[in-house]
């Protein structure tokens, strides 16, 4: 059994294309909808957590190829940007998951890829700019 | 027995001074009892690192050959307009300034403020050049009419930061009753009080530890973010005649100082351009303060916990802007606030904060090693900050 967090792009031309679906009945494979944006005419985005036999995924994932899907790991794409933060905790209450979280101890602010859903949240309330995103989806 | 500024700088010089944190005096006092902790401690230092609005820096740019008068003209850096009425070679650059080309909040959307004169500030601290464009008029005397030049602050004679307001002794806690998000200078507030922001280091903040502003007056020499800075008069809208617990701490945003230092000697670790998103660029700098300790009321003073520091939680999407509505919606200690959710409303709303906690500490115990290591000496105010009556809690 395996289980990852992955990022599909979807190029305006397939967005009524039933990719979830093909992917769950077609290879067996259990996708967890994380967040999702998908409108028809446009790129569309989804964050998902796969999880499956290791053959399931794979044939999955080559489907997703063919059909022209782009697919990426997720959490590679949220960046937290250390000399810039000052931990000073304005990210937190906008974060959905707690993938920002801070020690109230030490008061440091830490950033969890694997807990992220790549909502964007905290690049738009982040005021030091210390949370970037990977090019290929500025 | 009352301690004087001499003999706690006689202490630091030979080396003997006691110096602890606004946070760890608490334990110090808490141990050993107030009468054993006045004879020991000399000085407590405080901190705060935060988004201040009403900052900026004050330049004189050397003259050309050929010079020219920027007073009455104009001046830009990297697109930022500076303030050139002054002088033929001062401008002043505020933290907010930002290009006329910025889009601001067009089409209905929050903008992004990628740019403004805080940047301009960082930018010269982290040894950056930018872009000077000026205008004259043309004199006898001031002959030359542009003049576009990258420059730095080895091309200026003096840079020092002047902000007008800074260390607000205690502030708003933001929150948004309406059912939309709202971008406010307390951040973006969710609606139906999904979340409420609050900005002060609370039992570290400067002002917070000497309530009554015994120690702190006109010509306190501070730490400001990274320089030796001066409290140079009352900040903007200082008000010292707010409503006070019975320890002393406002209950509303009160005392403020106005503070000065020399950029050169800044660094970018304590001095930082921040973007409110819908609202604007400001700049965050890092305050530092020593308390001291001269008699057992101050040392009372300094002692004061989160839990003992309380806040007015204020409704921005109506009451603040329009003045309309509910005034307070009610009172929060620090500690409740850095717990990470306040209750209001038989809510539970969770909080976060735009002064950072990590910074504030950071910055007390820089302090306090300057001044161990006979790095820092303590000030006599030249003239004290218009206070209120101790003990006697005025009312707004």
């Amino acid at each position: 059994m395996k289980q990852m967090k992955l990022v599909f792009i979807f190029p305006e031309n397939i967005v009524e294309e039933p990719v979830t679906y093909n992917l769950i009945s077609e290879y067996g494979v259990r996708v967890n909808i994380l967040r999702a944006s998908i409108d028809p005419g446009k790129q569309g985005r989804m964050v998902v957590e796969l999880s499956g036999e290791e053959i399931q995924i794979s044939q999955g994932l080559n489907y997703l190829e063919n059909v022209g899907v782009r697919v990426t790991p997720l959490g590679q794409n949220i960046q937290r940007l250390e000399d810039r933060c000052t931990s000073c905790t304005s990210c937190i209450p906008h974060c959905p998951t707690q993938a920002l979280d801070v020690d109230r101890e030490s008061w440091n602010v830490t950033f969890d890829p694997e807990k992220c859903i790549v909502c964007f949240s905290c690049l738009e309330t982040c005021i030091y700019n210390a949370m970037s995103v990977e090019e290929q989806f500025a | 027995m009352a301690k004087t500024i001499e003999e706690i700088n006689g202490k630091i010089q030979s080396g003997k001074v006691v110096v602890f944190t606004a946070e760890e005096i608490i334990d110090v006092v808490q141990e050993k009892g107030i009468k054993q902790a006045v004879r020991e401690v000399d000085v407590v230092t405080t901190g705060t690192f935060s988004p201040m609005c009403s900052s900026g820096a004050f330049f004189n740019i050397k003259q050309p050959k050929e010079k020219m008068k920027l007073g009455g003209g104009f001046a830009t850096l990297n697109g930022v307009p500076a303030y050139a009425g002054l002088a033929a070679a001062d401008i002043y650059v505020g933290a907010t300034a930002i290009p006329d080309s910025d889009p601001r909040n067009s089409n209905g959307l929050p903008g992004k403020y990628r740019y403004g004169g805080a940047h301009v500030i960082e930018d010269l601290v982290a040894g950056k050049k930018v872009l000077l464009k000026g205008g004259g008029y043309g004199t006898d005397c001031y002959p030359l009419l542009t003049r576009e030049q990258t420059i730095g602050l080895d091309d200026m004679n003096d840079a020092f930061l002047f902000n007008p307001r800074n260390c607000y002794q205690n502030y708003n806690v933001a929150v948004n009753l309406s059912d939309k998000p709202i971008y406010t200078y307390m951040g973006k507030l969710k609606p139906k009080l999904g979340n409420a922001y609050y900005c002060s280091a609370g039992q570290l903040s400067p002002l917070f530890n000497d309530p009554y502003f015994r120690t702190i007056g006109i010509g306190t020499r501070v730490f400001l973010s990274g320089a030796e800075g001066y409290v140079a008069w009352p900040g903007t809208q200082h008000n010292p005649n707010a409503p006070r617990l019975e320890n002393g701490t406002p209950q509303i945003p009160a005392g403020t100082v106005a503070l000065i230092g020399d950029m050169r000697q800044m660094t970018t670790e304590w001095l930082r351009a921040v973007t409110f998103r819908g609202y604007g660029v400001t700049l965050s700098v890092a305050v530092g303060v020593p308390i001291p300790i001269i008699d057992e009321d101050i040392l009372r003073s300094v002692c004061v916990t989160d839990a003992q520091l309380k806040a007015p939680v204020v409704d921005y999407s109506e009451f603040y802007p329009t003045g309309q509505g509910e005034a307070k919606l009610g009172e929060v200690t620090y500690k409740e606030l850095k717990s990470g959710s306040i209750h209001i409303k038989d809510q539970d709303v969770p909080t976060g904060s735009f002064s950072s906690y990590a910074l504030a500490r950071k910055v007390a115990h820089h302090l306090k090693q300057l001044i161990q290591e006979g790095d820092f000496l303590l000030t006599q105010f030249q003239a004290p900050l218009p206070g209120a009556a101790i003990g006697k809690g005025a009312t707004e």
